[in-house]
């Protein structure tokens, strides 16, 4: 039972990482400076979301293993195949519409997937659930804004959301279906059945994408596999970067 | 009142030195101001700090907990023990009312109750915030997002002046 809490942990702490890295690539490099400081800032709230749950991996792979675990070894020691995350969160940024697209879609997920987790019987995954929610209210809503911007904007606005749209649907199925260690989560009490979240999550993204002038795309050919380590080349790119310095220098410091 | 190292210390007189600990990131405010400190514990050879993050990724928590012990270090106590916990989650309804006065004296907007802004409505009109230059409430925001992760941007239609508004949260 512990491994598969271990598990769905590191998948929590996994999608927020990896969302959180994506996201910090903009810094500096943001379209106007206040929405580089709101993408910064929706960074930063990610990676903090991601060490809380990494801490608590950490913490109970110690009391189980002799193989010691930080939060640290969890995010820079790892191989892609090990990360749990969804497909979504490790796409490239590539304009400011996917962008946007990408944290609109997984902020919806997270809203839904936290107020559930409200629910936990587990003490810490409660706790971090109860905290993250607040601040994915302020991600959700900003990302909102920002679909309808783009989507009723003007042309070229509207021609990027709908290519981000293309690039990005066939990635949201993977976060309702159910992998093992999520099964057993829901069962356990301490997770979340994540096939109950499609109903609100589709209402909310049909509301936006109304607002935005866009529809829901039919007839899409679902990829997944992330969360059971199996990830688009994207993954490896990231982490290539992103795990540098403690692949090179072991174990340095600042 | 006990015993620890040869000293008589109550609860209370922790608490009043915890007041001269600064956030890092909003100087103007203490720990106790922003009601992160959420108990002091004294057993017979250790004084426990528990301490609440304001956001999950809050870069100043580091520092604060070592401010914390310094502090207690330079008036004699040894072993401090400082324990960070997130539930319940913090809230800005925990921020004394002093803590809102030295805020908006130091140019800073402080946080109106939090009930207006956690929802997830879309382009909703806020309650106004007051200029903390000239408390006109003709202001405008900018950003949901500022220069630290507590912070939102806004304008002031009626002086002009930039200025931060400390969230609801």
């Amino acid at each position: 039972m512990k491994n598969q809490l271990i598990n769905y942990t590191l998948h929590l702490a996994d999608n927020s990482l990896i969302l959180g890295h994506r996201n910090s690539e903009w810094t500096g490099h943001g379209p106007i400076l206040e929405q580089d400081i709101a993408i910064s800032n929706i960074a930063l709230d990610l990676i903090g979301q991601a060490r809380n749950f990494y801490q608590y991996a950490a913490k109970l792979i110690n009391e189980s293993t002799d193989q010691p675990a930080t939060e640290d070894t969890l995010a820079y020691l790892r191989d892609a195949n090990d990360f749990k995350n969804f497909l979504l969160v490790e796409q490239p940024n590539g304009d400011w519409a996917k962008t946007i697209l990408r944290q609109f879609l997984f902020s919806a997920y997270q809203f839904y997937l936290y107020q559930q987790l409200n629910n936990s019987n587990d003490e810490t995954l409660f706790a971090i659930a109860e905290k993250s929610l607040k601040e994915v209210v302020y991600h959700l809503r900003w990302s909102s804004e920002w679909v309808i911007r783009l989507g009723d904007g003007t042309e070229e606005s509207r021609t990027r959301m709908l290519k981000a749209i293309d690039d990005l649907w066939m990635f949201t199925e993977e976060m309702f279906e159910p992998f093992s260690y999520e099964k057993i989560a829901a069962s356990e009490k301490y997770g979340v059945d994540v096939s109950l979240l499609k109903n609100g999550w589709m209402k909310k993204v049909r509301d936006v994408f109304d607002e935005a002038t866009l529809s829901i795309p039919k007839n899409v050919l679902m990829q997944k596999g992330g969360k059971e380590g199996n990830h688009t080349e994207h993954l490896e790119h990231l982490l290539n970067e992103m795990q540098f310095l403690q692949r090179t220098y072991p174990n340095s410091e600042w | 009142m006990k015993m620890i190292n040869d000293q008589t210390i109550s609860t209370k007189e922790i608490w009043k030195l915890l007041e001269n600990v600064n956030d890092p990131e909003v100087p103007v405010l203490s720990v106790i101001d922003l009601g992160i400190v959420r108990d002091v514990k004294i057993t017979d050879d250790e004084i426990e700090i528990i301490i609440t993050p304001t956001y999950s990724g809050c870069p100043a928590m580091d520092v604060i907990s070592m401010n914390i012990k310094m502090i207690l270090l330079e008036h004699g106590f040894k072993k401090i023990k400082i324990t960070s916990i997130l539930s319940p989650a913090w809230t800005t309804d925990w921020m004394s009312e002093h803590g809102k006065e030295k805020l908006k004296a130091f140019g800073i907007a402080p946080p109106t109750t939090k009930q207006q802004v956690c929802h997830t409505e879309l382009f909703h009109e806020e309650e106004a915030i007051q200029c903390p230059h000239c408390n006109s409430y003709n202001t405008k925001l900018v950003s949901q997002f500022g220069s630290t992760a507590c912070k939102a941007l806004y304008v002031c239609e009626n002086c002009k002046e930039p200025f931060d508004y400390f969230k609801c949260h």
